[in-house]
């Protein structure tokens, strides 16, 4: 059979796969997106999952989707409205059509159009079978259950079994219709499903079937999305999860220090006890505990014993841990403590992402109690930020918040592999010998940062006690006299200003003074890059800066917002961040708030801009 | 290893601190008989580390001159475990209280039981909240009037004993703040054991529960409602050690020896049996029978921070091939930009 093709060049593509829980879409998806990388584009992507782990198969409650946005050019988003929805269900239509571009491509599994999907994604009439989607969208109706269970005929598989694969005769028809190669999932499958050939078999099959059907049926346009020129070196496709623990195991290996990491189940922040767990060859200890509270409190107690304690949680997990951070500051221990953000507040959305911690990580513990802050931008970024975060934990003796949320870790990007040598120097002096001519002193500080020694169990000589009472200036003996705790508030509170000498200077990205900058702290990075990107292009005056450390906030931060008429803050959460620069700076910030469980929108971001200048 | 061979003397383990528990606290014997075994226990005084949560006990590690960490309140267990699990090779003891320990901290206390980290629990038992003066705690007895419950209290306390065995503690002793030898002896036998340990000692408040345990340290009264157990030996108590514990077919009664019973019928002590371990504990507050103190269950196996670093080791041994930070760093598919 032939058939006339044509070829059209586009620059970028968002695609989302949408369907049941069990239609295996972030599969679909994580391929799509390796294969994206392989290829060479800039890429950037948003998982979606529902809180129910196994919601009725074919109901609204259960949809799932992955979103791709890959581009021939730099992209800092995973996009908006997506050009292509693949809906493997009625269900999954029904909640994503409303996004998908008018005029865009509706791909369907027609097989699963059944009396009783219709029926629990709530149509009345089959949308399938009216043609009232084809006025408005390019609709491709493709059997896959069917296609699939011919194509694997004759294997000894149950019939579920075949249907399963149906994702990849999915991916196949968005593998022809992109024009990318099958051999990297081929190989994925093989790895993957080693020890079990029929399987390797069933999908490879359901591929092929997929890919030949664009081939051969009625589709009759190909797009080719070409390699985006990145900066010149050694790529990898990374998530927020991964980069955060590699982060730590980076730290540990340049500091030659034990990390004990320990946490307790919690949606989205239980995989990084899980990636850690796998990685006891590096001497990584991992931890879980009965609950919260212990998790930190056992991170806490590795550190005093000299090893780095880590912990992470996310949500009320979260509020559960803040009486220990506030142990951690007055004993001054390093501790890191890794907020994966989620919408809140209670139980609120444990799968959606928020950035509306910040003023609890900032202020919600008892007494004056200032501990830094950083917050990774990127998926990748998170590598960065909690390399630094066990840095200056330890340089600094104090806890430190790490605030990334569930977009940052799930959300994946291109990644240019750093070397760890790179990094800043990660120096670890524990106290040897005793600092005085009696008793040993264990709050005698460096004049420069204003830390206390870490002086460990087994040190002999070192004999001392610490504890959440008010300690007094230098002997860290129990003191409740009242000129001793304004010293000693004043200290933690300059120990902590004293960390802007880590940070390097702010760097302004497009105009760098003008009509409006957008200051930005955590994951909205992209979507005002592209935003800025976009402004930029129509002349607009104005530049973005995205803070990675929020607490203290860099010293050239002030200049900076002098240099522009406006200020534009946009945040994931009610306005958190503009009270903190308004506070500190008497700037007259204005505030782009949106809470919807998702990422900003960049063009949201635009159209506040130009209502703006 | 006797006092003349030690490193330490008494002193070596006494802080400069002063000591702020009222005149008259069950405390002080504690403190002064821990630090009175000490020197005879370890011979490296920096190894040796108390971790406590918030309580009138829980200051004690202010008042020893070893490594100390004066925690938050229920939390010290959390606290020891990571310290211990960061450095297997220290001596970690937790000192924690009634309402410490089984109140507040009441979760973490039961799961450190089945988790068996090699760590020592001293837990001071007076039956009353005293460092916020005098609410009735997880212990004191049904009924008791305090500030908080002017009518009396009206739940039913927990048995430590019964509640840690029930949580899997594999060393359970108990033991009474003026019995200084035994009290010595409960500590030379937790630090001896592999695993977790938990010592229960009954500690007066002389403030706001005074007496609460005069029924076994009265001379008049002691004798008949104390029963000192040790491992292989009978269980006898009584005046005259006229009195025993004999097992009627499956149950346990108090029988008079020299008329109906003679020693050989009395019930020999097996600190290994978790199933006499039930029963002493059930023998607490208990009307018929007399209260025991000793050794009731102790039994090794793996600890829990052995077992980890024998996975590290493992996981080590299988990573044949070396990898590195890098090999992970440059994992999964990788491509090149020029």
């Amino acid at each position: 059979m032939s058939k006339k093709v044509r070829l059209q060049t586009l620059e970028e593509v968002t695609i989302r796969f949408a369907g049941d829980s069990g239609d295996g879409m972030q599969l679909s998806g994580g391929r799509f997106t390796q294969t994206a990388a392989v290829v060479g584009n800039d890429l950037s992507t948003l998982p979606d999952f529902p809180a129910e782990i196994r919601a009725p198969a074919g109901s609204l409650a259960g949809v799932s989707s992955f979103q791709i946005h890959f581009s021939s050019k730099e992209i800092h988003t995973p996009g908006e409205k997506p050009d292509v929805l693949v809906a493997m269900n009625p269900a999954a239509l029904k909640v994503h059509l409303k996004e998908l571009t008018p005029g865009g491509i509706l791909i369907l599994n027609k097989n699963a159009f059944t009396v009783k999907n219709l029926k629990l994604a709530g149509y009345e009439s089959d949308p399938t079978e009216d043609a009232s989607l084809d006025d408005d969208y390019a609709v491709h109706y493709i059997e896959m259950s069917k296609l699939v269970t011919n194509v694997c005929e004759g294997l000894d598989l149950p019939p579920k079994i075949v249907e399963r694969t149906k994702n990849l005769c999915a991916l196949g028809v968005l593998f022809w219709m992109y024009d990318r190669p099958l051999e990297p999932t081929i190989e994925w499958l093989n790895k993957k499903f080693k020890s079990k050939p029929e399987i390797i078999d069933a999908n490879t099959k359901a591929l092929h079937a997929g890919y030949n059907y664009g081939e051969t049926a009625e589709i009759t346009t190909r797009y080719i999305v070409e390699k985006a020129t990145l900066p010149p070196g050694k790529y990898r496709n990374i998530n927020g999860t991964l980069a955060a623990c590699l982060g730590i195991l980076t730290a540990s290996q340049n500091s030659k220090l034990g990390v004990t990491f320990a946490g307790y189940p919690i949606t989205p922040a239980s995989n990084l006890l899980h990636t850690l767990s796998n990685w006891k060859s590096f001497g990584i200890k991992t931890f879980q505990a009965e609950d919260e509270i212990a998790s930190i409190g056992i991170a806490l107690g590795a550190s005093f014993g000299g090893s780095l304690g880590i912990t992470a949680s996310s949500g009320p997990g979260i509020s559960l841990k803040t009486e220990f951070m506030g142990l951690a500051v007055i004993t001054e221990l390093p501790l890191v403590v890794i907020n994966v953000q989620r919408g809140g507040p209670s139980t609120g959305l444990p799968t959606k992402t928020e950035q509306s911690d910040l003023l609890q990580a900032l202020y919600g513990r008892n007494g004056d109690a200032p501990l830094p802050v950083i917050a990774p931008r990127t998926p990748g970024d998170c590598y960065f930020a909690t390399y630094e975060a066990c840095r200056i934990a330890v340089k600094y003796m104090t806890p430190v918040v790490v605030l990334a949320d569930g977009y940052l870790v799930n959300g994946s990007e291109p990644w240019l592999i750093p070397n760890p040598d790179d990094l800043n120097e990660f120096i670890v002096n524990f106290e040897k010998e005793n600092n005085s001519d009696e008793k040993f002193l264990p709050y005698q500080r460096d004049d420069k940062t204003l830390s206390r020694p870490w002086a460990i169990p087994g040190t002999k000589g070192l004999e001392h006690r610490i504890g959440g009472i008010e300690t007094e200036h230098i002997t860290g003996n129990v003191a409740y006299t009242p000129d001793n705790h304004q010293k000693m508030t004043n200290i933690r509170h300059q120990k902590v200003q004293n960390i802007t000498n880590e940070i390097n200077p702010t760097s302004v990205y497009g105009k760098k003074k003008g009509d409006l900058l957008i200051l930005s702290w955590g994951s909205p990075h992209g979507a005002c890059r592209a935003a800025i990107d976009e402004l930029l292009n129509e002349k607009y005056q104005v530049g973005h800066v995205s803070v990675q450390w929020v607490n203290p906030l860099p010293s050239d931060l002030k200049d900076i917002l002098g240099q522009y008429k406006k200020v534009l803050i946009p945040e994931i959460n009610a306005g958190q961040f503009i009270k903190i620069i308004r506070a500190e700076f008497l700037v007259d910030a204005i505030g782009l708030n949106e809470v919807k469980g998702k990422p900003l929108n960049a063009s949201t971001i635009v159209e506040k801009v130009k209502e703006l200048i | 290893m006797s006092d003349n061979n030690s490193v330490f003397k008494k002193a070596d383990f006494q802080s400069d601190q002063a000591i702020r528990w009222c005149p008259g606290c069950g405390d002080y014997a504690i403190l002064s008989q821990t630090q009175k075994v000490f020197p005879e226990i370890t011979t490296k005084k920096e190894d040796v580390v108390f971790i406590s949560g918030i309580g009138c006990s829980s200051r004690f590690p202010y008042y020893m001159d070893t490594f100390g960490f004066h925690t938050i309140h229920g939390r010290a267990p959390a606290i020891a475990s990571g310290l211990k699990i960061s450095n297997p090779e220290l001596s970690v003891w937790i000192v924690t209280g009634d309402g410490d320990g089984l109140s507040i901290g009441g979760n973490h206390l039961i799961h450190l039981m089945r988790r068996n980290i090699d760590l020592n629990v001293m837990l001071f038992n007076n039956r009353i909240y005293g460092l916020t003066k005098g609410q009735y705690s997880p212990t004191s007895e049904q009924g008791k009037v305090t500030g908080s419950t002017p009518m009396g209290s009206l739940d039913y306390p927990f048995i430590p004993s019964k509640l840690v065995l029930g949580a899997q503690a594999g060393f359970v002793a108990k033991t009474i703040d003026i019995e200084l030898k035994h009290l010595r002896e409960m500590i030379r036998r937790a630090n001896d054991y592999n695993g977790t340990s938990f010592i229960e000692i009954y500690q007066n408040c002389n403030i706001f529960n005074d007496h609460a345990f005069s029924n076994l340290t009265d001379k008049e009264t002691k004798s008949d409602q104390l029963l000192r157990i040790e491992h292989g030996k009978p269980m006898i108590f009584g005046a005259n050690d006229n009195k025993g514990i004999y097992i009627d077919d499956t149950t346990p009664k108090v029988v008079e020896i020299g008329k109906d019973y003679s020693i050989d019928d009395i019930l020999v002590h097996n600190e290994k049996d978790e199933f006499i371990a039930d029963m002493l504990s059930n023998f607490t507050s208990n009307d018929v029978f007399p209260e025991p103190i000793g050794v009731l269950y102790c039994k090794e196996r793996a600890t829990y921070d052995s077992l980890m670093e024998g996975q590290i080791e493992e996981a080590k041994k299988k990573n044949k091939s070396k990898k590195t930070i890098n090999d992970l760093l440059n994992a999964g598919d990788t491509w090149e930009v020029k």
